[in-house]
Order: C-alpha cells, then structure tokens, then sequence
C-alpha cells in the first residue's frame, strides 16, 4: 500500500472550488433575471450544455477519465461566464459558437484544466466580438416588455430581431454620443437620463454589477480568492477614470459610472482572478490586475469597442509569465537579501 | 508573563485528533518477545556494535559504540541474550535494512550498575561526551545527537535557547504528557542544556491548546527557581517545527543554508530535556522513550516503550480495530506507514497509528494544478510549491534549487490544502533525492576524470621515459659498433666514421621498436589461442559442424560487408 503523507486532507477539491464559484454568481444571475429579463436563464443552460458536450467529447478524444474530470466544473463556470457577458438576446447560435470556441480551442488544445495561458470566456468574447460585431452589441433596453417565450423566439431565430428591442449598453451610449456630441455634450447631461443610466451607472445593470460584487466579497471571505487582484483592478480604474474626470468632468464619466457599468465587477472578481491565466503572486496579481484596469478603461473610453474588459485581461494573460518570473517573494529566512 | 510573540506565514489547522490518547496517564508497555534495537537510529556515524550472537547483556550495557563525533552510543534496553547482530528492515518508508542487535529479554530486566553523576564537578566537554556514551540524540524526530548541538557559536552570542512543546502534528501526545508528568525533570534537563550553552533567555515554547502541560511546566520552573519563560504559542501546524517555533518566539528566521547558532538560538525537544536530566541525575542511558498509540485504536494511550519493541507487538496494547490495514509511525502529516509490524521502536518513534480507511479516507485521484496558489498560502517556508511541482515534474531541477526547494521541511501543509489533490510533497522528495543522486554521480564522474587524466599522465610520463631509456641502449649499441668498426678499419677516413654513427644509432631504435610490436603480437596471438573461447568448450559434433558451416559462410560473406558496408540508415541522413 503506497500512501504518502500526508495522511490527512482538507476538506477541498476543485469541484468544490468551482462550486463556490457558481454559487458566488447566483445573486448575480438573480439581479440578472430581476432588472433584466429571464433570457438569461436560457442563456445559461445552452451555454452549460455546450461546453459539458464539448468538454466529454475533449476529453474522450485525448483519453482522459470522464469521471474525474466531466464533474470538476471548470466548464460550467466557463459557460456561466461566457452567458454573463454576451449579450443575454443573442442568438443560440453565438452562444454556442463561444462556449466551443473556449472550450475546443482555449481549454483543450492548450492541454486542458489548468493549461490554457488565456481565460476561455474572454477568448470567446473577443473571438466573436472580432466576428460579429453588431450582434454582440445589441443589448435589450432594461424594463423589456417581452415575454419569456418572446425571448426565447428571438435567441432560438424565431422571432426576428427587432432592433426596438435592443440598444447599445449605457457604456457603449454614453462613449457614442460623446464623439458624436463633440464638445456639445456633457456628461452630466447624460447622466441624468435615468432611463438609459439608472441611479448611478446603468439603469439595472448597476445592481447586477453590485451583486457581482457581493459575490466576489463572498468568495474573498471563502479565501477562494485574494484581495489583490479585485483591489488592484477597481483600484487602478478608480484611479485612472478619476483622474480624467476632475480634469474634465463634462467629457469623462465619473469613477462610479466605470466601476458599475459594463464588466468591470464581473472582471475584477470573477475574470481576472482566474488563477491558471492570471497571476500567482502577491506581487504578481497586483501588477497583473492594475494592468488590466488600466487597459480596460482606456479600450472602453477611446477604442472602438463597447467594453474593454476581455481584451485587457487577455492582453495582461500574456504578460502574466513574465510578471510572475519577476515578481518571485523572497522566501522564510532570506528577507534581508532580496 | 506577556510577551510579544511573531508570527510565521502560512500554516495549516488539520484536526488535532488529541484528546482521544489523553485520558489516561503514561503507563509502562510489557517487556515483548524480543528486542530488535537498530544501531543506527540517530543522524551521523553508524555505531559500531560491541556485542555479539549469545553474549549476555544487562539493561543500559553498551551494544553500539558512537562511530565519531556526530554519532551517539546504543545501549541494550533491557537484560537477556543477544540472538544475532544482523540485517533488518527499518522503520523508514524505504524499507531497506539496517544492522540490529536482536535481543531476547530474560524477564528480569535487570540494570547494570549506574548511578548518578556528581554534575556539579564535571566540565562542559564531560557533560557532553557523557550524553554521545548515554545515546542522548533529539526526540523530537530529527534524531540529531544532542551533544552535537550543544556547543554555541563562538562568534555568535547565545540569545536564546528554545525548548520545544509545541507537539503540532494531530494525534501524537507524548509530550504533552511528559510535561504534564514529569515537569520537573524536563526543567532540570533544559537547566543542562542552559549550563552548556549559556543562552541569555530560555524561552519554553507550548501550542495554547495544552494547558495543563503549560500550567505544571510553569509550576516546575516556579519550583525550582529558574528564570525560565513558558510561553503558550497559538495551535497552529507546524508551529512546532524548530524554525517556525524560533519564528513564533524570537522573530529570527533560520534559512536552509545557516545553522540556528549562527543566529544565536538553540532549540531541543521537551523530551530530549527529559532523557539529557535522566542519563546525569540517575546514569541511565536511553533505553525507553514515550509513545503515543492512537489512531484506529479501542485503547489509545501513551506508553513508555523500550526501543526495539517491535511495532505490531506494542499496538497490540493499544488493541487496534480489525479493519486496521498498516501502521503510521509519526504523525499524519509527516509520518509514513511502516514496511511492515516488525519494524522496531527507535528512539525517533514518538507515535504509532493505526492506519484504515476509517481513519484516513483514501485519497481522491490527482487532478491537474489550477494554480490557485492555495499551498503557497500554507507554505510556512513561503515557498511557491506549484511552481516548484512544475519544475520537479519536468525534472528540471536546476529551477527546483532556483526557486529553493531545499528550503522545503517537507511539513506537508501544500499537499493538506491541494484542491487538485497532488502528493506535492512526494514531488519535492524525489527533486530533493535525484538533485542528490546526480550530485553523486557527478562527484564520482569527476573522480574518475581526474583518475584517468592522471593515468594518461602516468602512460605518457612512462612512454617518454622508455623511450628515453631505449635511446639511450641504442646510442651505447651504436657506439660500440662504431667503436668495433674503427677498431676493424683502423686504416679508414675519420668522415666516414662520423658520418655512420648517428645513422645506424636511428637505425637501431627503429629495429628495437620493430622488435618489440612483433614482441607484442607474438604474445596477443599466443593469448587468443591459449585461451578458447569459453562456449566451444563442450560442443558435442553436431554443434562443431553447425558452427564449421557458419564460419565457411562467414568466411564467404566476409569481404563483401567491406564495399558496402555504408548502413542505408545513414544515408539517409
């Protein structure tokens, strides 16, 4: 009998990791399905059952135990993130497309569970962002009156995309009339139109990013995750959004509208944390996630997509090999040295 | 008494599975069947045994004399007769044997004469020779001969001298009861080792989840007056490793490459303490030591055990379920399970449990590193242990020592925390022992270099001078010739003469080196045929004719190997 110690565990595994996950996103979902419509759910299941689908069948052609590694989870978290982040009436199509472009490609061709050098949700953001652009940028007007059924017909093709139905985001509007506006806007002005912009960032979207927060609070009491990467994050777009807000407030939201818009709570808490593509050390995660603040926020405010969210974190995957290389902690006993 | 206490990062708090071993007091285990005592059971030179097969031995008589300076002295643990001095397998996870003195006890136990030291007189270096002859080695686990630790610095003042009682591991109980029991003699044993090092503060370090062991050491300390400090340090695994437990109560931090002395501060287990006050104030050696039976156990209970109590015997005390499947010597986080119930108690051996499914559950199968960091969270040595799992298991080991796996004391609390449920630990012994191993190969490697440079020195140095020698023969020859020559032709021209010497003196040597290559093949040839091959010796007639065809053939196919003997295979390159 060959039984290394240690002969006790804790009580862990990363199905339970990746449980806690989910779990940190339910009052998301919640808030999700309350201010924004039911679609969402349905989002989720297809999602969900294209990546097991494309997961079994990953791991059936590399040989690899079905039992132990279908249950882990990682997939559905993957599904849940790509459904969160893509527009909740896009068609079944796009969604699917995503989860197997993440899976196939951004998981399993990389190695599988714990190899890929890129966050798969993001990967199919970007990939299909890149693709169809105009698709993934109708988002519904929040207090949608359709149906469940109706939002159904439009994600499965069988109702026709009314474009009354779906608009810009309020990150996305907020930029665009900006530019067009020229010098003629004003933020403030903006601002005010609660229908579009709500309470303080996005009519109904703010409280789903507030419950995004909560869940990442969650999981950072669980220590599921560190404080690093969600402090760095928020803090170096606070920073940044704030700095260009007091030198121009009428051109430059506040720092409130950039934290509670678009996908930066899902991204600080759920995104960057990723610990396989991310970052490993103290040093490492802070550097990592101001990095992806930083690029985050100057993507969404002068480039020409919506939010800049996956392609920052993407960005800063590359570079998170070096950072951690370079950012090794010195070690018990030789603190003095380092 | 306050004081500020540090902190060390990480650490894990496993579930400590204590109280089970602690309701009832120490109790003495039964003489057993035999005695297997293992020579060498403490780090350092092997001692060497002065006993042997049917020799009558006393309790406490020297059986294995210390072989060197770190080394300590094995003593019988009680009186009988020594059956052999031979090979047995060892209580360590290799399961490869050692030599043991096996003794079969009398049943009388019967001492040899001792008696107490007049320690008042004796000086340092006596104490301390007195503990390598009384087999006083660490019984904290380590298994270090204690007098080996117990010279200060000498450029280095002694700060502190740490005692440690700490006990982190689950399950294991001795200590704590030996501090509850003997309080008293573990004081006076930490006032030896005060004398000895002359520490300006002795700090006795306890996990507060030991209260009573606190309170009777501080009643001990009280009582005798001592400046001691006994300090409760927070549960925390492994706070009672040596380092963190020097971290918790100094703030000093020992790296893998510099000795505690060379910070100024010392630490020794309780027991050892205790065995060090025994061997002065009563002359007995260590023959017995406490040990904690618990685990998958009716009974568990702490006993003083003699070493070399085979393991099954002694948990037979401590009446083990029927669906125990192996026996763990140490604790669960940095024990092992033993080869097998025979394996003996040595003096390292601070806890047996008994192993099941029960007990430990098996482990879930090993999942892919998700890079979660959670190990390098628990790791008290701040170490990276996922990195560190990378790079053992693409065995590139030259990264392992750049990112400090020597720094790794293997506590185990990565492996503890690992949702992906990887043996991290096994990862870095194996780094640890093939980082060893080609050191090894390397040094021997490196012999063998410099043996061969040397003899291609030595050849060439003999050629040069046998050639030299061969000269010089040759030149004598060519004189005489020449001499011989002159005094033929006495009549002939002087150039003549001068000219023909040198030529016939190269002539000479080459006919010499000629002559000695002929010398040479002559006896090559005369070997081969002196010495047959050793397979045609007995072959009957039916074999001599199958091997005649094949060498006709081979005689046939000869040549033709030769114009064409380029393999396609490297052609093709």
């Amino acid at each position: 009998m060959f039984a290394p110690a240690p002969f006790l565990l804790k009580n862990t595994s990363v199905s339970l990791v990746m449980t806690q996950v989910c779990i940190a996103l339910i009052p998301a979902i919640t808030a999700y399905v309350w201010l924004v419509g039911p679609a969402i759910l349905v989002q989720l299941v297809i999602a969900t059952f294209t990546a097991l689908l494309a997961e079994a069948v990953m791991l059936r052609l590399q040989r690899k135990p079905l039992a132990l590694f279908l249950p882990d989870g990682s997939a559905i978290v993957t599904a849940w993130l790509i459904a969160l982040t893509f527009p909740p009436l896009a068609p079944w199509w796009l969604v699917v497309t995503g989860t197997l472009f993440a899976i196939v490609i951004g998981k399993h061709l990389y190695g599988g569970l714990g190899q890929n050098p890129f966050n798969p949700a993001m990967l199919a953001f970007a990939v299909c962002i890149v693709s169809f652009p105009a698709l993934m940028s109708q988002w519904p007007n929040v207090g949608l009156q359709a149906s469940l059924v109706e939002q159904i017909n439009i994600i499965l093709g069988f109702s026709p995309r009314v474009d009354a139905l779906t608009g810009a985001t309020p990150l996305d509007a907020m930029k665009t009339a900006l530019k067009l506006g020229d010098s003629g806007v004003d933020v403030a002005q903006l601002l005010a139109n609660q229908d579009i912009y709500g309470n303080f960032a996005g009519r109904g979207w703010e409280w789903v990013a507030t419950a995004y927060l909560l869940g990442g609070l969650w999981m950072w009491q669980r220590k599921l995750i560190t404080w690093h990467v969600p402090f760095a994050f928020i803090a170096s777009i606070t920073l940044l959004s704030g700095a260009l807000w007091l030198y121009n407030p009428a051109q430059f939201a506040n720092p409130l509208f950039h934290l509670f818009s678009g996908g930066t709570m899902i991204g600080a808490f759920f995104i960057a944390t990723d610990p396989v593509s991310g970052c490993t050390t103290p040093r490492g995660k802070l550097i990592f996630a101001a990095g992806a603040g930083l690029l985050t926020y100057i993507i969404r405010v002068f480039g020409g997509y919506p939010d800049g969210v996956a392609f920052a974190i993407l960005l800063m995957n590359l570079c998170a090999p070096v950072i951690d290389l370079l950012t090794q902690p010195p070690i018990f006993g030789m603190k003095d040295k380092a | 008494m306050l004081m500020n206490l540090f902190k060390f990062k990480g650490g894990v708090k496993p579930p400590t599975n204590k109280t089970q071993s602690l309701t009832l007091p120490i109790a003495q285990a039964p003489l057993p069947s035999r005695l297997i005592v293992p020579l060498h059971q403490s780090i350092g030179g092997t001692p060497r045994p002065v006993v042997q097969a049917g020799d009558k031995v006393l309790k406490g008589q020297l059986i294995g004399k210390a072989d060197g300076w770190i080394s300590a002295a094995v003593h019988a643990p009680t009186s009988g007769s020594v059956l052999e001095v031979a090979m047995h397998v060892q209580p360590h996870p290799s399961g490869l044997d050692a030599l043991c003195v096996v003794i079969e006890p009398d049943g009388k136990d019967e001492w040899i004469a001792h008696g107490p030291l007049d320690y008042a007189a004796m000086t340092p270096e006596a104490v301390r020779e007195h503990l390598q002859q009384s087999g006083v080695v660490g019984l904290g686990g380590a298994a270090f001969p204690t007098h080996g630790k117990l010279t200060a610095s000498k450029t280095v003042p002694m700060d502190e001298l740490i005692i440690n009682g700490a006990e982190c591991e689950p399950f294991i109980t001795c200590d704590d009861l030996l501090m509850r029991e003997r309080a008293e003699e573990v004081v006076r044993g930490i006032g030896i080792f005060r004398d000895l090092l002359q520490p300006k503060k002795v700090l006795i370090g306890i996990e507060d989840n030991k209260p009573e062991a606190a309170a009777a050491m501080r009643a001990a300390v009280d009582a005798l007056n001592e400046p001691f400090l006994v300090i409760q340090v927070p549960t925390l695994y492994p706070a009672g490793g040596a380092k963190q437990l020097i971290r918790v109560l100094t703030g000093k931090e020992v790296p893998a490459a510099k000795r505690s002395t060379d910070l100024g501060v010392q630490c020794f287990n309780v027991a050892t303490a205790y065995t060090a006050w025994r061997t002065i104030a009563y002359g007995e050696p260590v023959v017995s030591r406490l040990v904690t039976l618990s685990g998958n156990v009716h009974a568990p209970r702490n006993y003083e055990v003699l070493i070399g109590t085979p393991m099954g015997e002694l948990l037979k005390l401590a009446m083990p379920h029927p669906d125990t499947d192996g026996i763990v010597m140490g604790g669960p986080m940095m024990g092992f399970l033993v080869p097998n119930d025979q394996v003996p108690v040595i003096k390292a051996t601070n806890c047996l449990i008994a192993h099941s499914a029960r007990v430990f559950p098996p482990k879930a199968p090993e999942m892919p590193c998700i890079r979660c960091g959670a190990c390098a969270e628990a790791c008290p040595h701040e170490l990276q242990p996922f990195e560190l799992y990378w790079f053992s298991r693409a065995k590139n080991f030259g990264k392992t020592q750049e990112y400090h796996i020597f720094d790794c004391i293997e506590c185990g609390c990565c492996s503890f925390v690992c949702p992906s449920r990887i043996p991290l630990v096994q990862y870095f012994r194996f780094a640890k022992s093939e980082i060893w191993a080609r050191e090894r190969e390397k040094n021997a490697a490196d012999g063998a270099k410099t043996r061969f440079e040397f003899k291609l020195l030595r050849d060439e140095r003999e050629k040069a001078e046998k050639a030299e020698k061969l000269a010089k023969v040759a030149a004598a020859q060519a004189a005489k010739k020449a001499a011989e020559a002159a005094a033929a032709a006495e009549s002939g021209t002087a150039a003549v003469e001068t000219d023909t010497a040198p030529v016939t003196a190269v002539d000479a040597e080459k006919e010499a080196k000629k002559a000695a290559i002929a010398a040479a093949v002559a006896r090559a040839k005369a070997q081969r045929e002196a010495a047959p091959a050793r397979n045609t010796a007995a072959v009957t007639i039916e074999q001599q004719h199958a091997i005649d065809d094949i060498e006709a053939r081979r005689a046939v196919l000869e040549p033709a190997p030769q114009t064409s003997a380029a393999p396609p295979a490297e052609k093709a390159e």
